[in-house]
């Protein structure tokens, strides 16, 4: 297996497990080294237990795995929940002052510092994680002057006077370690490549400006609201609107009417202000006004766990609005496709004239991953679609609605002399007169219908149908959807080495879903596994109602927590072994 | 129709004619409401092609259809938040609401007083009946205290809302009422509303002639007095207003209420907006450059 080291930072909101987080992600990246990290957290500003775990590797690493090699508790409710579950090899640094570790497991290693000791003028809990990074790095075979240039970077607001006392008590813990602790085996290696440390939020927001949003609007709501924050602080730069409105359906009106006047635009929230969002996603449908929403799913019903991941969404997305129209749904497959897929899935939008829904969860959304900058390019294709920009000079009376074998109508926004027409969310004529008051019509009725209905051989055309991975005639294939790509691929890798090749079916757009590829496949595959990080397996049902297909078995979580890749290998064998055919993998760590 | 308008001639009320001509139940208020704002249109020589008529759902709502403008029939109640995108997308058009009190004031409440708030540069026209006519005939959130109707057979229990109140106490910039007897005044206080910069509300008077037969056309027309004919009125004084707009009974003010053009638009706010020119208009994409930055904050 691949070389990963994780390290784990944990203890109540506010006692700053983000600036250790921070400080190791920007060490591992400027090493050339790839990075995965998932925060576990609750809805709450100060207390509770955070636990952050951030891994690292000089090859892709696509999940927050399974074992912790470095424990960081920030004070002893941590060391409580975690120091039971490290395996032999691992460590724990922890301030001795505060914290007393109960009987260790064999083989791991306890690192007490004495923060009051260590620094002259421990004055803040903050100081503790500092000189935890520090002791950290010199087990890890980290230079000390890599932490100076951050420290110094972190603190320089601050001013002088705290840049210093911050460097000369990581200097006192660095080298405290170096003669106290053993290093870690391996040293952490580095490369020459340079990775940008990016959340899924952050790429969904840049993905929007390179695909051209100039409008931008939303309501806070987790785990979306990283998208508006990027968007907010950027916007001025970028020249794109950023709205904050009153709720969920403001968002997607104001979003449409500024779509119809003919720029992109784009939206983020949550499953509940999706709930909202969807007689506007029909207007979206009916009017023919391409809009992208974001949906951030997080654990439901109703209000759920607002901080825990969860596949929940996906019958909300397949049913939202009344009645039948065009869409486009997809579900990004790791942090960098947050950025390809929001680019592609506006010019579908556009080309298609309907809305186009992405389907993120706070397991991508919230997590940081490195990414190389390649994967950033903001040059991407545009495609507007057949969008009418100059007047209408010859004077022909213009059809809005105009039906058209691709069932796409050549789009005029408000404001061109010769193309005046009104648009409407009731049936509508193709010139957009209405045909739902007294001039109801059936066949014309059934036109428009099957006129908008016909875009959607275009879309399926349009997107490519996923592929398997791994041999193709392996004894066990893997299915899952949008962000469970990484780590069901690590835990192909592990069975395969242990002797159960396995193979893999990652599906990222799930309307149109090309159920006919996806049935060829698994038809050839030997034993079918859902994996899915829901209860009742929504893309189980999804697919058995599209293509009659039922798989052999299902894996599925709904604890919050996002898979770890011996959830998955250890039901596999499961069913192999055929205990089960439904596993519900137990989440081991309290957070 | 849809000719283009190419030299400035002068506009006439025959240039706003819309596809279709309005199902209204004949002697309907929407009628005048419809008339005035033709009126006003080609008073101010805003060609078609310049306005987007934005509405919600209702019997009022239907008036985009009517009209020759570019239109949007939205959704009941979002005509507003639908508007505003309009409007930041391209502030140079002028951006026109119609809509009546159920799904202004009722289901599109909270858009209501958020595009107050915001002073979004567009024209709030409320067509206000008291009543829920497409839905034959229920109470609404401008009922009066006790009346009877299909949803309330005994008599309503709840009071109303008064918009006039509810705009001055959000920061409504201009705030004004019609009634849509009196067709002149109200085309006047519509080009007002439409020139000034910032959010502009009338409430009109638009009786139904079908399920409201509590207010009535002679009803307002005994009680409506102009603001206009007291000469010792002053619309840019809020606490005036504030007392003006309590006044119900015999007699009712029409007219404009209050005005402040010291608040900038929300496209002025903007400073996306402030150079660069209308949204809509603009290149997709983002410089090479900036971009190149947006990912380096990011090593």
């Amino acid at each position: 297996m691949k070389y990963t080291f994780a390290v784990g930072i944990g203890g109540a909101a506010g006692q700053g497990v983000a600036t250790p987080g921070n400080i190791f992600a920007k060490i591992f990246a400027r090493r050339g080294l790839h990075l995965f990290a998932y925060n576990a957290y609750q809805s709450i500003i100060r207390g509770g237990h955070t636990f952050l775990t951030i891994r690292t590797g000089p090859e892709e690493v696509t999940n927050h795995g399974d074992r912790i090699d470095l424990l960081i508790p920030l004070n002893q409710d941590c060391m409580d929940r975690h120091l039971d579950l490290l395996g032999p090899g691992a460590a724990v640094i922890y301030n001795s002052d505060s914290i007393q570790p109960n009987n260790p497991p064999d083989g791991v290693r306890l690192c007490p510092l004495s923060a009051r000791q260590l620094s002259a003028s421990s004055r803040n809990k903050v100081e503790q994680n500092t000189l935890a990074v520090a002791a950290s790095l010199s087990m890890m075979g980290v230079g000390f002057q890599t932490l100076e240039e951050i420290l110094s970077q972190q603190f320089k607001k601050k001013g002088d006077a705290v840049v210093e006392e911050n460097i000369s008590g990581a200097r006192s813990a660095y080298q405290y370690a170096t003669e106290h602790f053993e290093p870690f085996p391996t040293a952490l290696p580095r490369t020459e490549n340079g990775y940008a440390v990016v959340t899924g939020n952050m790429a969904l927001a840049m993905g929007g400006a390179a695909a051209g949003v100039k409008f931008y609007c939303a309501y806070p709501m987790s785990p979306s609201t990283g998208v508006l924050h990027w968007m907010a602080a950027h916007a001025r730069k970028a020249g794109i609107m950023v709205r904050q409105v009153e709720d969920e359906i403001g968002v997607i009106n104001m979003a449409i009417g500024a779509a119809h006047t003919g720029v992109r635009t784009m939206c983020a929230t949550s499953g509940g202000g999706f709930a909202l969002m969807t007689e506007g996603l029909g207007m979206s449908a009916m009017i023919e006004t391409p809009v992208v929403v974001i949906n951030v799913q997080r654990a439901g019903p109703s209000t759920g766990v607002p901080t825990k991941t969860e596949q929940g969404d996906l019958w909300q997305m397949l049913g939202a609005g009344l009645g039948d129209y065009p869409r486009i749904i997809a579900a990004p497959l790791d942090i960098p496709d947050c950025f390809k897929l929001t680019t592609e899935m506006h010019n579908l939008a556009d080309r298609f004239q309907c809305p186009g829904i992405i389907l993120s969860d706070l397991l991508l959304s919230e997590g940081h991953a490195s990414v190389d900058p390649k994967d950033l390019d903001f040059n991407v294709p545009i495609d507007r679609g057949e969008l009418i920009t100059s007047p209408n000079g010859n004077g022909e009376p213009y059809k809005r609605y105009l039906i058209t074998e691709s069932g796409i109508s050549p789009r005029a926004i408000p404001g061109l002399p010769g193309y005046v027409h009104t648009v409407a969310t009731d049936e509508h004529m193709e010139d957009g007169v209405l045909i739902s008051d007294e001039f109801t019509d059936p066949v014309k009725r059934r036109a428009m219908m099957e006129k908008r209905q016909r875009k959607v051989a275009g879309i399926e055309a349009a997107v490519p149908p996923p592929w398997l991975t791994g041999p193709a005639d392996a004894d066990v294939t893997l299915i899952g959807w949008g962000s469970t790509k990484g780590v069901i691929e690590e835990a192909a890798e592990i069975l395969t080495a242990e002797g159960i090749t396995t193979n893999q079916l990652q599906i990222r757009w799930l309307v149109p879903l090309n159920g006919d590829t996806i049935t060829g496949i698994l038809k050839e595959s030997r034993r079918t596994i859902i994996v899915e990080n829901n209860y009742s397996g929504q893309f189980a049902r999804y697919l058995r109602s599209e293509t009659s297909f039922v798989p052999d078995g299902h894996i599925r979580k709904y604890d919050g927590e996002p898979f770890m890749p011996h959830h998955i290998v250890e039901a596999v064998k499961d069913q192999l072994a055929g205990r089960t055919t439904l596993s519900v993998p137990a989440h081991e760590i309290r957070v | 129709m849809a000719a283009v308008i190419e030299t400035q001639v002068a506009l006439t009320v025959a240039d706003f004619k819309g596809k279709v001509d309005p199902d209204w139940c004949p002697g309907c208020g929407d009628f005048g409401v419809l008339a005035a704002l033709k009126a006003a249109l080609a008073d101010l020589n805003i060609a078609p092609h310049e306005a987007v008529t934005i509405s919600g759902i209702g019997c009022s709502s239907n008036l985009p259809g009517f009209i020759n403008t570019y239109g949007m029939h939205t959704l009941h109640g979002r005509a507003l938040a639908v508007a505003t995108g309009v409007k930041l997308a391209n502030h140079d058009l002028h951006v026109i609401v119609t809509g009546g009190d159920g799904d202004g004031f009722g289901i599109g409440g909270n858009h209501f007083l958020h595009t107050m708030r915001r002073n979004v540069d567009l024209l709030y026209v409320a067509m206000d009946n008291q009543i829920y006519g497409l839905t034959t005939g229920q109470c609404s959130p401008t009922s009066r205290l006790g009346m009877k109707t299909k949803s309330t057979p005994f008599g309503s229990v709840e009071g109303p809302i008064n918009p006039i109140v509810l705009a001055l106490a959000a920061g409504a910039t201009f705030i004004a009422r019609g009634f849509s007897g009196e067709p002149k005044h109200l085309t006047e206080l519509m080009k007002q509303g439409i020139r000034h910069k910032g959010f502009s509300f009338i409430d009109v008077f638009s009786p139904c002639v079908t399920y409201n037969l509590d207010n009535t056309y002679p009803w307002f027309k005994q009680r409506v007095r102009k603001l206009e004919s007291d000469s010792s009125y002053d619309p840019t004084n809020w606490d005036a207003a504030m007392e003006k707009a309590q006044m119900w009974g015999d007699e009712i003010p029409i007219g404009k209420f209050f005005e402040r053009t010291d608040i900038p638009a929300l496209d002025e706010a903007e400073p996306v907006l402030d150079v660069g020119g209308p949204l809509a208009h603009r290149r997709v994409g983002i410089p090479a450059e900036l971009a190149r930055q947006f990912v380096e904050e990011l090593m």
